[in-house]
């Protein structure tokens, strides 16, 4: 993996996404080690972002980086007018590597054609963010042994989600059962259902959300964005049927874990928290050893 | 004789070498002729549109004097023209004839139908791969979604 860019969850084979999450546990044990002290990692995010850009500046000065940088395109030289190209041919020359955030897709395909070092996609606009579905990756197979031959159900806005959509595309290497629960207007796009049919995978798709809690290894949960509807009536209508309680946790499996991708907003009810089958906070803590698996690697200091 | 009356046919000058590109949908040849850039052509170029086609009613032809298309040149016409035929002239006889093919790769011509795209907000030009050659879809190497045959639009 040593100099290759990371930009779509596929640019990586099945295998060295096994390698990732592997190192990332070597991390989890033993997350302070001063292995990249001679190196300098750019992260610029034109767009703002607290969890990743923190969870990736905390792996990188872990493992003994220099940091630089900007957190938001007003404190850089795009708002000069300068080119996404200009931007990251002249930051290739100050760093090792980049890591970089963006509005627009294919801004990181695009960045990582022209850089001089690899880069990670942090983000780019509503297509692809690996490193989310690496973590995501790395607490399913922490939570449940393995990641072969699950039930994961998806919950919440499967159309517009950008970790579902990788999620999904990275599970159907994996002989996955998936169970789709949305509103019918945020269902999931035929684009990522593609995947699923090539790698002959089943997929069912629910409207109600208590159908699958059973079935259920993963529960997935993401959030429903009010703009994401013309009509706010129709919102209204769906925002509380796609709410995880306590309650409904009962008769779910033992091994049922759940995951969001987080900020939550009402998805998951408070009292949720404290049920051992919640897991969320933990999945954020695991990003850092994910992104210091990545920079790792990719900077070839590990194999 | 007969040679005479055939001529008397051709609505379009024959030429004595290069390609002729037959049955083009006839509201579609300024796009070919965009496509493939011959608005700059120096040698002879001979257009004919809105004639009478036994197969297609109405349809338009191009003639090309001197100049041989590589294959990947020429089948990114297929997207406007898929009923175009494609004759090699030498020496004013057929040398050759094929049907266009929609390539599995398009580069710089189409504009990607997302308007979010890196493509449509800086200056990068487009790739995609055809991932549906019968319903015509292609995928943005950028952005990664899919632009379909209503949705094509020529840069």
């Amino acid at each position: 993996m040593k100099n290759k860019s990371l930009v779509s969850i596929n640019d990586f084979t099945r295998e060295e996404h096994v390698r990732i999450l592997e190192l990332a546990g070597v991390f989890e044990k033993r997350p302070k080690q001063r292995i990249l002290a001679d190196y300098v990692i750019a992260t610029l995010f034109f767009e703002p972002s607290t969890r990743t850009r923190l969870s990736f500046e905390s792996a990188a000065t872990r493992l003994g980086a220099q940091v630089i940088g900007f957190t938001d395109a007003a404190s850089s030289s795009v708002q000069k007018g300068e080119s996404l190209r200009d931007t990251i041919l002249t930051v290739s020359n100050y760093c090792d590597l980049i890591v970089m955030r963006h509005p627009k897709e294919g801004s990181a395909r695009f960045a990582s054609e022209v850089a001089k070092v690899p880069v990670i996609n942090a983000g780019d606009g509503s297509n692809q963010h690996p490193t989310q579905t690496l973590l995501d990756l790395y607490s399913i197979r922490k939570t449940q042994g393995t990641l072969d031959k699950l039930n994961v159900a998806f919950v919440g806005d499967l159309k517009y989600g950008r970790t579902v959509h990788s999620l999904v595309m990275a599970l159907c290497n994996y002989n996955t059962t998936f169970h789709l629960v949305s509103p019918l207007e945020l269902k999931l796009p035929s684009a990522v259902k593609i995947h699923i049919k090539e790698k002959n995978l089943t997929y069912h798709q629910y409207t109600d959300l208590s159908e699958v809690i059973q079935k259920a290894d993963i529960l997935y949960m993401t959030r429903i964005q009010k703009e994401r509807f013309s009509d706010p009536l129709d919102y209204e209508k769906v925002k509380s049927a796609y709410v995880l309680k306590n309650s409904l946790l009962e008769g779910a499996k033992s091994n049922l874990r759940v995951l969001h991708p987080l900020p939550r907003v009402n998805e998951i009810a408070t009292d949720v928290d404290d049920n051992p089958k919640a897991y969320y906070f933990t999945q954020a803590l695991n990003g850092v050893f994910v992104r210091q698996a990545l920079l790792a690697a990719i900077l070839g200091v590990v194999d | 004789m007969e040679k005479e009356e055939l001529r008397k046919e051709l609505k379009v000058s024959a030429i004595e070498n290069g390609t002729v590109i037959d049955h083009i949908p006839s509201q579609s040849v300024f796009q070919v002729i965009k496509i493939l850039n011959l608005s700059e052509y120096k040698n002879q170029l001979l257009i004919g549109t809105n004639l009478d086609s036994t197969k297609m009613g109405k349809k338009g032809i191009i003639k090309v004097s001197n100049k041989f298309f590589r294959s990947d040149e020429i089948n990114k016409i297929a997207l406007v023209a898929p009923s175009a035929t494609l004759i090699v002239i030498k020496n004013f006889k057929v040398v050759d004839k094929s049907k266009v093919e929609i390539p599995d790769y398009i580069e710089k011509i189409v504009t990607c139908f997302n308007p979010n795209c890196i493509t449509n907000n800086e200056d990068v030009p487009t790739r995609f791969t055809v991932i549906d050659k019968k319903d015509l879809k292609l995928r943005c190497h950028y952005c990664e979604k899919i632009t379909a045959r209503d949705n094509i639009a020529f840069r």
